[in-house]
């Protein structure tokens, strides 16, 4: 199923055409309508006649979220406030947002962006669709909201948190879709077996995941909990908010919108474009955006792009599922480390511990202390101690593969760890920078 | 006598067991006999109670870890060698004792002796049938 057949189904060399051509009209209204971009273009010898090809994007100056906050609040809009119709802000937890606008031509093409993934998803109008994202400055919710409207599901804007409520109207109301992340995902079906309702009694069938990472291992345990088929979707304020990549059913993949975004992978220490196919630092240049638009944008995220035809006839490109933030990265003992790695282990153990985990980083004699507590869930093993320290010994090990680090690891009490209604932070980082 | 055994997972943190003795003083139930070792950052609670499946349920809904075993209850004399008698008699029969606890009955010159043993039931017939 397709939502604009066309567009997601043009052949290549016409993207690519497409492509070039929209590159070149963005580089021309950035040069007119910002004066940043202006500076920087003029400063990189770049004009809009100075692209022939689309390998020419690689002289254009990349945009990292510092020039955005450089121009806070709205320094790199491109239009007047008179034709700015929405304004939404990133999530960020350090500093000033990142604050972005929309003109009514970008809110109606990122409907028809959502509207793309979910169906690529399976989404359909016959669907109830439950937004279990927090409504507000964060584009999760709203961007979902308006592209599964689009479609004409039923929306249930519950926004996130009251978990018991979520599973009573989750319930009631016979959701089908559920619009999460997947740690509140996880978090609601513990809720839901703690209020003795099983999977049979929903109707869930669909779940649309996105804003931040999960593991393969996750995934499955989701899925196995709420019995619902799990697609991921990619998308950040800066760029548009969700509908930049998404999940089709045949999911190998996350395909881009590359009409409207144009993906590249670079080297984040030189800088240098990378082959296609190579592992990276995903960097996107909005095609249409008139509101603010990004040239190169940093992305900070780690993927790899993939340019073969999909089987769902999709001829778009497609990115791995995001293998970390550059950002998450965390450099225990000097070995590099993403927290992906540690859920991957944890969850290997369904039957032990639970899927809740946090990641506590000290400084002990100048050096890096790491401790993973996790859950305890299998009461067999109090029957000695000797089960209990095996069962660490056990985890250590695992992680100790992995990462090539030694962790030391806590069993807790079960549902001692924090739970998350939005994106979870598992990191607790104590260390004297 | 076999006798029901409840088993606690606490983390090493202050306050802990005060707040989960008070579960169970809350579910009304009374406690016969404990036990607690502890590692660096964990400990596992045995409790003995008068109805151990009210206990039980209360730990529960609260959310903690628990689980249920078959122990044995033994009797012996309040005397010197009271203890090692029935521990001679045991290891003679090749009865291994996984782990144990004592304390004072409220009858005189008896004490109590609670024992995890594997072979619970051959444990508990040759007990039973030298009298304890």
């Amino acid at each position: 199923m397709y939502w604009q057949k066309e567009l997601e189904t043009m052949p290549r060399k016409k993207l690519e055409e497409l492509q070039l051509e929209r590159l070149k009209c963005l580089i021309q209204y950035c040069i007119d309508n910002v004066p940043y971009y202006n500076a920087k273009l003029s400063k990189a010898g770049i004009t809009a006649d100075k692209i022939k090809t689309l390998s020419d994007i690689q002289y254009i100056p990349y945009t990292a979220k510092d020039d955005i906050r450089e121009t806070y609040p709205f320094g790199l809009f491109a239009v007047p406030m008179k034709q700015i119709v929405r304004i939404h802000a990133s999530s960020g937890t350090t500093g000033k947002p990142t604050v972005v606008g929309y003109t009514k031509n970008d809110l109606n093409n990122w409907s028809d962006l959502v509207a793309r993934i979910v169906v690529a998803a399976g989404a359909r109008d016959d669907d109830i669709a439950q937004i279990s994202f927090g409504y507000g400055l964060f584009t999760g919710a709203l961007g979902l909201h308006y592209g599964l409207e689009r479609i004409g599901a039923a929306i249930v804007p519950i926004s996130s948190g009251n978990t018991e409520k979520q599973i009573m109207i989750m319930k009631d109301f016979g959701t089908t879709v559920l619009v999460s992340t997947p740690s509140y995902a996880m978090y609601m079906s513990e809720v839901a077996a703690d209020m003795g309702i099983h999977k049979s009694e929903m109707k869930l069938r669909l779940g649309l995941f996105g804003s931040e990472g999960c593991t393969d291992e996750m995934r499955a345990k989701i899925e196995e909990n709420m019995g619902i088929f799990f697609t991921d979707n990619y998308g950040m304020s800066e760029l548009m908010g969700p509908g930049v990549a998404g999940e089709c059913t045949v999911r190998c993949g996350l395909h881009f919108a590359e009409d409207h975004f144009y993906p590249e992978i670079i080297n984040s220490s030189t800088l240098e474009v990378k082959d296609r196919g190579e592992e990276g630092e995903l960097v996107i240049t909005t095609l249409t955006k008139e509101g603010i638009p990004m040239l190169r944008y940093r992305t900070k995220d780690i993927t790899r792009i993939q340019y073969d035809e999909c089987r769902c006839g999709r001829t778009h490109a497609r990115m791995e599922k995001i293998k970390g933030r550059s950002d998450d990265m965390l450099k225990i003992k000097g070995v590099n480390v993403f927290p992906s790695q540690i859920e991957s282990v944890i969850m290997t153990m369904p039957d032990s511990i639970s899927p809740n985990y946090q990641i506590v980083l000290t400084t002990h004699n100048y050096m890096d202390d790491i401790e993973i507590k996790v859950e305890l869930i299998d009461a067999s093993l109090l029957e000695s101690y000797g089960e209990l320290e095996k069962l660490q010994q056990q985890i250590r090990h695992k992680l100790h593969t992995i990462l090539g680090l030694d962790c030391k690891v806590t069993l807790l009490e079960p549902k001692s760890i924090e739970r998350f209604v939005g994106k979870a932070k598992r990191v607790i980082d104590q260390r004297k920078k | 006598m076999i006798i029901k055994q409840i088993s606690v997972f606490v983390e090493n943190r202050s306050g802990r067991l005060a707040e989960i003795t008070s579960i169970i003083a809350e579910a009304g139930c009374s406690i016969r006999a404990l036990s607690i070792a502890d590692t660096t950052n964990f400990g596992i609670l045995r409790l003995i109670v008068d109805d151990s499946k009210k206990a039980e349920d209360a730990l529960r809904t609260n959310g903690l870890a628990v689980s249920i075993t078959n122990v044995i209850n033994v009797r012996i004399e309040d005397k010197p060698g009271g203890l090692s008698k029935v521990l001679k008699m045991m290891s003679e029969q090749g009865i291994a004792v996984e782990y144990m606890y004592a304390f004072i009955s409220k009858c005189e010159n008896e004490a109590q002796v609670v024992m995890r043993i594997e072979d619970l039931n051959r444990a508990d017939e040759l007990l039973t049938k030298a009298g304890y």
